[in-house]
Protein backbone atom coordinates (compact mmCIF):
# COMPACT_ATOMS: atom_id res chain seq x y z
CA UNK A 1 0.00 0.00 0.00
CA UNK A 2 1.28 3.39 -0.94
CA UNK A 3 2.47 5.21 2.14
CA UNK A 4 1.53 8.55 0.78
CA UNK A 5 -2.03 7.49 0.10
CA UNK A 6 -2.29 5.91 3.52
CA UNK A 7 -1.12 9.09 5.13
CA UNK A 8 -3.60 11.18 3.20
CA UNK A 9 -6.37 8.80 4.10
CA UNK A 10 -5.45 9.03 7.75
CA UNK A 11 -5.41 12.78 7.55
CA UNK A 12 -8.79 12.71 5.91
CA UNK A 13 -10.26 10.45 8.54
CA UNK A 14 -8.98 12.61 11.34
CA UNK A 15 -10.22 15.72 9.68
CA UNK A 16 -13.73 14.40 9.24
CA UNK A 17 -13.83 13.15 12.80
CA UNK A 18 -12.75 16.54 14.07
CA UNK A 19 -15.53 18.23 12.12
CA UNK A 20 -18.05 16.05 13.87
CA UNK A 21 -16.40 16.38 17.23
CA UNK A 22 -16.29 20.12 17.02
CA UNK A 23 -19.95 20.19 16.18
CA UNK A 24 -19.70 21.44 12.64
CA UNK A 25 -21.49 18.42 11.26
CA UNK A 26 -24.12 16.03 12.50
CA UNK A 27 -25.61 12.72 11.44
CA UNK A 28 -27.58 14.24 8.61
CA UNK A 29 -24.25 14.89 6.91
CA UNK A 30 -23.46 11.24 7.36
CA UNK A 31 -26.79 10.44 5.78
CA UNK A 32 -25.98 12.63 2.78
CA UNK A 33 -22.65 10.95 2.32
CA UNK A 34 -24.34 7.59 2.36
CA UNK A 35 -26.54 8.69 -0.53
CA UNK A 36 -23.56 9.31 -2.73
CA UNK A 37 -22.25 6.49 -4.85
CA UNK A 38 -20.05 5.89 -7.85
CA UNK A 39 -22.89 6.92 -10.09
CA UNK A 40 -23.39 10.19 -8.26
CA UNK A 41 -19.90 11.13 -7.08
CA UNK A 42 -20.68 14.82 -6.80
CA UNK A 43 -23.91 14.59 -4.91
CA UNK A 44 -22.65 15.89 -1.57
CA UNK A 45 -20.67 18.67 -3.21
CA UNK A 46 -23.71 19.68 -5.21
CA UNK A 47 -26.02 19.80 -2.24
CA UNK A 48 -23.53 21.74 -0.17
CA UNK A 49 -22.98 24.19 -2.96
CA UNK A 50 -26.70 24.85 -3.11
CA UNK A 51 -26.76 25.21 0.63
CA UNK A 52 -24.06 27.83 0.63
CA UNK A 53 -25.83 29.70 -2.16
CA UNK A 54 -28.88 29.63 0.05
CA UNK A 55 -26.84 31.03 2.93
CA UNK A 56 -25.68 33.95 0.86
CA UNK A 57 -29.19 34.71 -0.28
CA UNK A 58 -30.87 34.33 3.08
CA UNK A 59 -28.22 36.19 5.06
CA UNK A 60 -28.57 38.98 2.52
CA UNK A 61 -32.33 39.01 3.00
CA UNK A 62 -31.98 39.10 6.74
CA UNK A 63 -29.41 41.87 6.63
CA UNK A 64 -31.73 43.96 4.49
CA UNK A 65 -34.68 43.25 6.71
CA UNK A 66 -32.66 44.30 9.76
CA UNK A 67 -31.34 47.36 8.08
CA UNK A 68 -34.58 49.31 8.09
CA UNK A 69 -34.34 52.84 9.27
CA UNK A 70 -37.93 52.57 10.38
CA UNK A 71 -39.48 49.52 11.97
CA UNK A 72 -37.94 46.15 11.42
CA UNK A 73 -40.19 43.43 10.09
CA UNK A 74 -39.18 40.64 12.44
CA UNK A 75 -41.51 38.17 10.84
CA UNK A 76 -39.69 38.70 7.60
CA UNK A 77 -36.39 38.06 9.32
CA UNK A 78 -37.92 35.05 11.01
CA UNK A 79 -39.15 33.62 7.75
CA UNK A 80 -35.63 33.71 6.34
CA UNK A 81 -34.22 32.21 9.52
CA UNK A 82 -36.75 29.43 9.24
CA UNK A 83 -35.62 28.65 5.73
CA UNK A 84 -31.98 28.68 6.72
CA UNK A 85 -32.73 26.46 9.65
CA UNK A 86 -34.42 24.05 7.31
CA UNK A 87 -31.65 23.81 4.79
CA UNK A 88 -28.87 23.69 7.37
CA UNK A 89 -30.74 20.88 9.04
CA UNK A 90 -31.06 19.04 5.74
CA UNK A 91 -27.32 19.09 5.08
CA UNK A 92 -26.14 18.44 8.60
CA UNK A 93 -24.69 21.89 9.21
CA UNK A 94 -25.06 21.56 12.94
CA UNK A 95 -23.67 24.84 14.16
CA UNK A 96 -25.53 26.89 11.60
CA UNK A 97 -28.71 25.12 12.54
CA UNK A 98 -28.12 25.74 16.22
CA UNK A 99 -27.62 29.43 15.60
CA UNK A 100 -30.83 29.54 13.61
CA UNK A 101 -32.73 28.10 16.53
CA UNK A 102 -31.49 30.93 18.75
CA UNK A 103 -32.06 33.42 16.01
CA UNK A 104 -35.67 32.37 15.69
CA UNK A 105 -36.27 33.07 19.36
CA UNK A 106 -34.63 36.46 19.05
CA UNK A 107 -36.93 37.30 16.15
CA UNK A 108 -39.95 36.22 18.11
CA UNK A 109 -38.80 38.41 20.98
CA UNK A 110 -38.20 41.21 18.51
CA UNK A 111 -34.76 41.64 20.00
CA UNK A 112 -33.09 43.89 17.47
CA UNK A 113 -29.58 43.87 18.85
CA UNK A 114 -29.74 40.18 19.51
CA UNK A 115 -30.80 39.60 15.93
CA UNK A 116 -28.04 41.72 14.52
CA UNK A 117 -25.43 39.90 16.60
CA UNK A 118 -26.86 36.54 15.72
CA UNK A 119 -26.85 37.37 12.06
CA UNK A 120 -23.17 38.21 12.27
CA UNK A 121 -22.54 34.87 13.91
CA UNK A 122 -24.49 33.05 11.25
CA UNK A 123 -22.48 34.80 8.60
CA UNK A 124 -19.19 33.80 10.19
CA UNK A 125 -20.38 30.29 10.86
CA UNK A 126 -21.50 29.36 7.40
CA UNK A 127 -18.33 30.80 5.90
CA UNK A 128 -16.23 28.83 8.36
CA UNK A 129 -18.08 25.67 7.48
CA UNK A 130 -17.67 26.37 3.82
CA UNK A 131 -13.92 26.69 4.22
CA UNK A 132 -13.70 23.52 6.29
CA UNK A 133 -15.66 21.52 3.77
CA UNK A 134 -13.57 22.90 0.97
CA UNK A 135 -10.53 21.53 2.78
CA UNK A 136 -12.29 18.23 3.09
CA UNK A 137 -13.04 18.09 -0.63
CA UNK A 138 -9.46 19.04 -1.40
CA UNK A 139 -8.21 16.15 0.67
CA UNK A 140 -10.53 13.83 -1.20
CA UNK A 141 -9.14 15.08 -4.46
CA UNK A 142 -5.60 14.57 -3.28
CA UNK A 143 -6.32 11.02 -2.26
CA UNK A 144 -7.86 10.22 -5.61
CA UNK A 145 -5.05 11.87 -7.48
CA UNK A 146 -2.55 9.84 -5.48
CA UNK A 147 -4.35 6.73 -6.68
CA UNK A 148 -6.25 5.94 -3.52
CA UNK A 149 -9.90 5.77 -2.65
CA UNK A 150 -11.62 8.08 -0.24
CA UNK A 151 -12.30 6.13 2.93
CA UNK A 152 -15.72 5.84 4.50
CA UNK A 153 -15.37 7.34 7.91
CA UNK A 154 -17.25 5.68 10.69
CA UNK A 155 -18.32 8.39 13.06
CA UNK A 156 -19.24 6.21 15.99
CA UNK B 1 -48.26 -11.28 -11.43
CA UNK B 2 -49.45 -10.79 -14.97
CA UNK B 3 -52.65 -12.54 -14.11
CA UNK B 4 -53.25 -10.46 -11.07
CA UNK B 5 -52.80 -7.41 -13.21
CA UNK B 6 -55.41 -8.74 -15.51
CA UNK B 7 -57.79 -9.00 -12.65
CA UNK B 8 -57.21 -5.41 -11.87
CA UNK B 9 -57.63 -4.39 -15.45
CA UNK B 10 -60.71 -6.48 -15.92
CA UNK B 11 -62.56 -5.05 -13.05
CA UNK B 12 -60.57 -2.16 -14.05
CA UNK B 13 -62.03 0.75 -13.38
CA UNK B 14 -58.71 1.91 -12.16
CA UNK B 15 -58.06 5.17 -13.80
CA UNK B 16 -54.60 6.44 -14.03
CA UNK B 17 -53.43 9.89 -14.32
CA UNK B 18 -53.32 10.63 -17.98
CA UNK B 19 -49.61 11.08 -17.89
CA UNK B 20 -48.63 8.35 -15.53
CA UNK B 21 -48.94 4.62 -15.57
CA UNK B 22 -47.49 4.38 -12.16
CA UNK B 23 -48.90 5.17 -8.81
CA UNK B 24 -48.71 8.64 -7.51
CA UNK B 25 -47.87 9.75 -4.05
CA UNK B 26 -47.87 13.34 -3.01
CA UNK B 27 -45.07 14.38 -0.69
CA UNK B 28 -45.81 17.80 0.64
CA UNK B 29 -43.54 19.96 2.65
CA UNK B 30 -45.47 22.11 5.08
CA UNK B 31 -44.41 25.34 3.51
CA UNK B 32 -45.08 28.49 5.38
CA UNK B 33 -46.45 30.84 2.85
CA UNK B 34 -47.83 28.66 0.18
CA UNK B 35 -51.56 28.69 -0.20
CA UNK B 36 -51.16 25.91 -2.69
CA UNK B 37 -50.60 23.50 0.14
CA UNK B 38 -53.94 24.19 1.75
CA UNK B 39 -55.48 23.89 -1.66
CA UNK B 40 -54.00 20.48 -2.10
CA UNK B 41 -55.24 19.43 1.26
CA UNK B 42 -58.83 19.95 0.37
CA UNK B 43 -60.54 16.63 0.30
CA UNK B 44 -61.40 16.89 -3.39
CA UNK B 45 -57.77 16.86 -4.10
CA UNK B 46 -57.23 13.71 -2.19
CA UNK B 47 -59.25 11.73 -4.62
CA UNK B 48 -58.63 12.49 -8.20
CA UNK B 49 -60.25 10.84 -11.10
CA UNK B 50 -59.17 11.42 -14.61
CA UNK B 51 -60.94 10.00 -17.58
CA UNK B 52 -58.53 7.33 -18.69
CA UNK B 53 -59.86 5.76 -21.80
CA UNK B 54 -56.96 3.62 -22.54
CA UNK B 55 -55.22 3.23 -19.29
CA UNK B 56 -52.02 1.37 -19.63
CA UNK B 57 -51.80 -1.62 -17.35
CA UNK B 58 -50.93 -0.59 -13.87
CA UNK B 59 -47.28 -1.00 -13.20
CA UNK B 60 -47.65 -1.75 -9.57
CA UNK B 61 -44.03 -1.51 -8.72
CA UNK B 62 -43.52 1.88 -10.17
CA UNK B 63 -44.17 4.71 -7.82
CA UNK B 64 -44.21 8.28 -8.88
CA UNK B 65 -43.72 10.77 -6.13
CA UNK B 66 -44.65 14.35 -6.61
CA UNK B 67 -42.56 16.17 -4.06
CA UNK B 68 -43.46 19.70 -3.17
CA UNK B 69 -40.98 21.82 -1.25
CA UNK B 70 -39.99 25.43 -1.50
CA UNK B 71 -36.42 24.74 -0.46
CA UNK B 72 -34.12 23.86 -3.32
CA UNK B 73 -31.72 22.07 -1.01
CA UNK B 74 -34.53 19.92 0.31
CA UNK B 75 -35.82 19.20 -3.18
CA UNK B 76 -32.42 17.92 -4.29
CA UNK B 77 -32.07 15.77 -1.22
CA UNK B 78 -35.55 14.32 -1.45
CA UNK B 79 -35.06 13.63 -5.14
CA UNK B 80 -31.97 11.65 -4.39
CA UNK B 81 -33.62 9.76 -1.56
CA UNK B 82 -36.53 8.86 -3.78
CA UNK B 83 -34.40 7.83 -6.73
CA UNK B 84 -32.45 5.52 -4.48
CA UNK B 85 -35.70 3.85 -3.49
CA UNK B 86 -36.53 3.43 -7.16
CA UNK B 87 -39.26 5.98 -7.27
CA UNK B 88 -39.86 8.22 -10.17
CA UNK B 89 -39.68 11.79 -8.90
CA UNK B 90 -41.04 15.11 -9.90
CA UNK B 91 -40.02 17.89 -7.57
CA UNK B 92 -41.79 21.22 -7.68
CA UNK B 93 -41.44 24.29 -5.57
CA UNK B 94 -45.01 25.14 -4.71
CA UNK B 95 -48.49 23.77 -4.30
CA UNK B 96 -49.60 25.72 -7.35
CA UNK B 97 -47.01 24.08 -9.51
CA UNK B 98 -48.06 20.75 -8.15
CA UNK B 99 -51.57 21.46 -9.28
CA UNK B 100 -50.27 22.45 -12.66
CA UNK B 101 -48.34 19.26 -12.90
CA UNK B 102 -51.37 17.24 -12.04
CA UNK B 103 -53.28 19.10 -14.69
CA UNK B 104 -55.87 20.00 -12.17
CA UNK B 105 -57.10 23.36 -11.18
CA UNK B 106 -59.79 24.28 -8.77
CA UNK B 107 -62.60 24.47 -11.27
CA UNK B 108 -61.99 21.08 -12.71
CA UNK B 109 -61.27 19.17 -9.55
CA UNK B 110 -64.76 18.07 -8.65
CA UNK B 111 -65.93 17.84 -12.24
CA UNK B 112 -63.69 14.87 -12.76
CA UNK B 113 -65.27 12.81 -10.08
CA UNK B 114 -67.99 10.58 -11.32
CA UNK B 115 -69.90 8.17 -9.13
CA UNK B 116 -69.75 5.28 -11.45
CA UNK B 117 -66.10 5.54 -12.12
CA UNK B 118 -63.60 4.32 -9.69
CA UNK B 119 -60.73 6.49 -8.86
CA UNK B 120 -57.45 6.15 -7.29
CA UNK B 121 -56.91 8.04 -4.15
CA UNK B 122 -53.65 9.80 -4.02
CA UNK B 123 -51.87 9.24 -0.77
CA UNK B 124 -50.46 12.39 0.73
CA UNK B 125 -47.52 12.47 3.05
CA UNK B 126 -46.52 15.65 4.82
CA UNK B 127 -42.97 16.66 5.66
CA UNK B 128 -42.02 19.31 8.15
CA UNK B 129 -39.19 20.37 10.37
CA UNK B 130 -41.60 21.14 13.17
CA UNK B 131 -42.27 18.35 15.58
CA UNK B 132 -45.50 19.67 16.95
CA UNK B 133 -47.91 16.93 17.87
CA UNK B 134 -51.07 18.97 17.41
CA UNK B 135 -49.96 19.99 13.97
CA UNK B 136 -49.06 16.46 13.05
CA UNK B 137 -52.41 15.23 14.26
CA UNK B 138 -54.15 17.88 12.28
CA UNK B 139 -52.39 16.81 9.10
CA UNK B 140 -53.40 13.25 9.67
CA UNK B 141 -56.96 14.21 10.46
CA UNK B 142 -57.12 16.09 7.22
CA UNK B 143 -56.25 12.90 5.46
CA UNK B 144 -52.50 12.69 5.23
CA UNK B 145 -51.19 9.17 5.35
CA UNK B 146 -48.12 9.98 7.29
CA UNK B 147 -45.88 12.71 8.56
CA UNK B 148 -42.14 12.79 8.00
CA UNK B 149 -40.02 14.88 10.29
CA UNK B 150 -37.24 16.71 8.57
CA UNK B 151 -34.40 16.22 7.96
CA UNK B 152 -35.70 13.31 5.98
CA UNK B 153 -33.64 10.16 5.93
CA UNK B 154 -33.56 7.15 3.66
CA UNK B 155 -35.41 5.03 6.20
CA UNK B 156 -38.28 7.54 6.20
CA UNK B 157 -38.52 7.53 2.44
CA UNK B 158 -38.51 3.76 2.31
CA UNK B 159 -41.60 3.86 4.43
CA UNK B 160 -43.38 5.84 1.74
CA UNK B 161 -43.72 2.77 -0.39
CA UNK B 162 -46.11 1.46 2.18
CA UNK B 163 -48.57 4.16 1.33
CA UNK B 164 -48.96 3.29 -2.27
CA UNK B 165 -52.52 3.21 -3.00
CA UNK B 166 -54.01 0.19 -4.57
CA UNK B 167 -57.45 1.45 -3.86
CA UNK B 168 -59.81 0.10 -6.36
CA UNK B 169 -63.35 1.13 -5.85
CA UNK B 170 -65.48 -1.34 -7.66
CA UNK B 171 -68.98 -0.74 -8.81
CA UNK B 172 -69.90 -4.27 -7.83
CA UNK B 173 -69.08 -3.34 -4.30
CA UNK B 174 -66.63 -6.14 -3.95
CA UNK B 175 -65.06 -5.78 -0.58
CA UNK B 176 -62.46 -7.60 1.33
CA UNK B 177 -62.31 -7.98 5.00
CA UNK B 178 -59.49 -6.07 6.58
CA UNK B 179 -57.02 -7.83 8.77
CA UNK B 180 -56.81 -6.88 12.45
CA UNK B 181 -55.66 -3.41 13.14
CA UNK B 182 -52.06 -3.14 14.02
CA UNK B 183 -51.18 -1.54 17.34
CA UNK B 184 -51.23 2.24 17.56
CA UNK B 185 -48.16 4.00 16.29
CA UNK B 186 -45.75 6.49 17.89
CA UNK B 187 -44.07 9.06 15.81
CA UNK B 188 -40.37 9.34 16.34
CA UNK B 189 -37.95 11.40 14.30
CA UNK B 190 -35.34 8.74 14.31
CA UNK B 191 -36.82 5.80 12.57
CA UNK B 192 -34.62 2.75 12.44
CA UNK B 193 -33.67 1.31 9.14
CA UNK B 194 -35.92 -1.68 9.40
CA UNK B 195 -39.65 -1.71 8.86
CA UNK B 196 -41.67 1.13 10.35
CA UNK B 197 -41.59 1.20 14.13
CA UNK B 198 -44.81 1.14 16.09
CA UNK B 199 -45.70 4.69 16.92
CA UNK B 200 -48.37 6.77 18.63
CA UNK B 201 -49.02 10.26 17.65
CA UNK B 202 -51.03 11.48 20.52
CA UNK B 203 -52.72 9.82 23.41
CA UNK B 204 -56.17 10.78 22.31
CA UNK B 205 -56.01 10.33 18.61
CA UNK B 206 -57.37 6.84 18.49
CA UNK B 207 -60.94 7.91 18.99
CA UNK B 208 -60.97 10.64 16.43
CA UNK B 209 -63.48 10.71 13.65
CA UNK B 210 -62.86 8.78 10.53
CA UNK B 211 -60.71 10.51 7.97
CA UNK B 212 -62.00 11.97 4.73
CA UNK B 213 -59.73 9.54 2.98
CA UNK B 214 -60.36 5.88 3.15
CA UNK B 215 -57.39 4.03 4.48
CA UNK B 216 -55.13 2.44 1.98
CA UNK B 217 -55.59 -1.19 1.21
CA UNK B 218 -52.53 -2.86 0.01
CA UNK B 219 -52.94 -5.36 -2.72
CA UNK B 220 -49.31 -5.74 -3.43
CA UNK B 221 -49.22 -8.82 -1.28
CA UNK B 222 -51.56 -10.30 -3.84
CA UNK B 223 -49.76 -9.05 -6.80
CA UNK B 224 -46.17 -9.58 -5.98
CA UNK B 225 -46.24 -12.75 -3.98
CA UNK B 226 -44.83 -15.54 -6.10
CA UNK B 227 -47.65 -17.88 -5.25
CA UNK B 228 -50.59 -15.57 -5.68
CA UNK B 229 -52.68 -15.96 -8.77
CA UNK B 230 -55.09 -18.44 -7.34
CA UNK B 231 -56.44 -15.71 -5.18
CA UNK B 232 -58.33 -13.31 -7.33
CA UNK B 233 -59.83 -11.25 -4.62
CA UNK B 234 -59.39 -7.68 -5.40
CA UNK B 235 -59.00 -5.41 -2.50
CA UNK B 236 -60.99 -2.36 -2.06
CA UNK B 237 -61.23 0.17 0.64
CA UNK B 238 -64.31 1.07 2.53
CA UNK B 239 -64.76 4.11 4.65
CA UNK B 240 -65.79 2.19 7.72
CA UNK B 241 -62.94 -0.23 7.67
CA UNK B 242 -60.62 1.63 9.97
CA UNK B 243 -61.34 4.25 12.57
CA UNK B 244 -58.00 5.88 12.55
CA UNK B 245 -55.76 7.16 9.82
CA UNK B 246 -52.70 6.10 11.71
CA UNK B 247 -53.46 2.44 11.90
CA UNK B 248 -51.46 0.70 9.35
CA UNK B 249 -51.12 -2.92 8.52
CA UNK B 250 -47.62 -4.25 8.30
CA UNK B 251 -46.52 -4.86 4.80
CA UNK B 252 -45.52 -8.30 3.81
CA UNK B 253 -44.73 -7.90 0.21
CA UNK B 254 -41.42 -9.30 -0.86
CA UNK B 255 -41.91 -8.05 -4.35
CA UNK B 256 -41.92 -4.44 -3.41
CA UNK B 257 -38.63 -4.21 -1.59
Amino acid sequence: MDAHVAQLQMQYRNYILSLYQQGFLDDQFTELKSLQDDGTPDFVAEVLSLFFDDCVKLVGNMARALDQTGTVDFSQVGANVHQLKGSSSSVGAKRVKGLCINFKELCEAKNYEGCVRCLQQVDIEYKTLKAKLQDMFNLEKQIVQAGGIVPQVDIN
Amino acid sequence: RGRANENICELSLVLNFNILSSQLLLLLSAMASDGGVSCLRRSEMMSVGIGGMDSPPLDVDEVHVLAVDDSLVDRIVIERLLRITSCKVTAVDSGWRALEFLGIDNENASAELDESSSFRQVPVVIMSSENVITRIDRCLEEGAEDFLLKPVKLADVKRLRNYLTRDVKLSNGNKRKLPEDSPPLTLSPDSPDSSPPPSTLSPDSSDSSSPPLSPVEIISSQLSSPIDDEDDDVLTSSPESSPSPVRRQKMRSPGLD
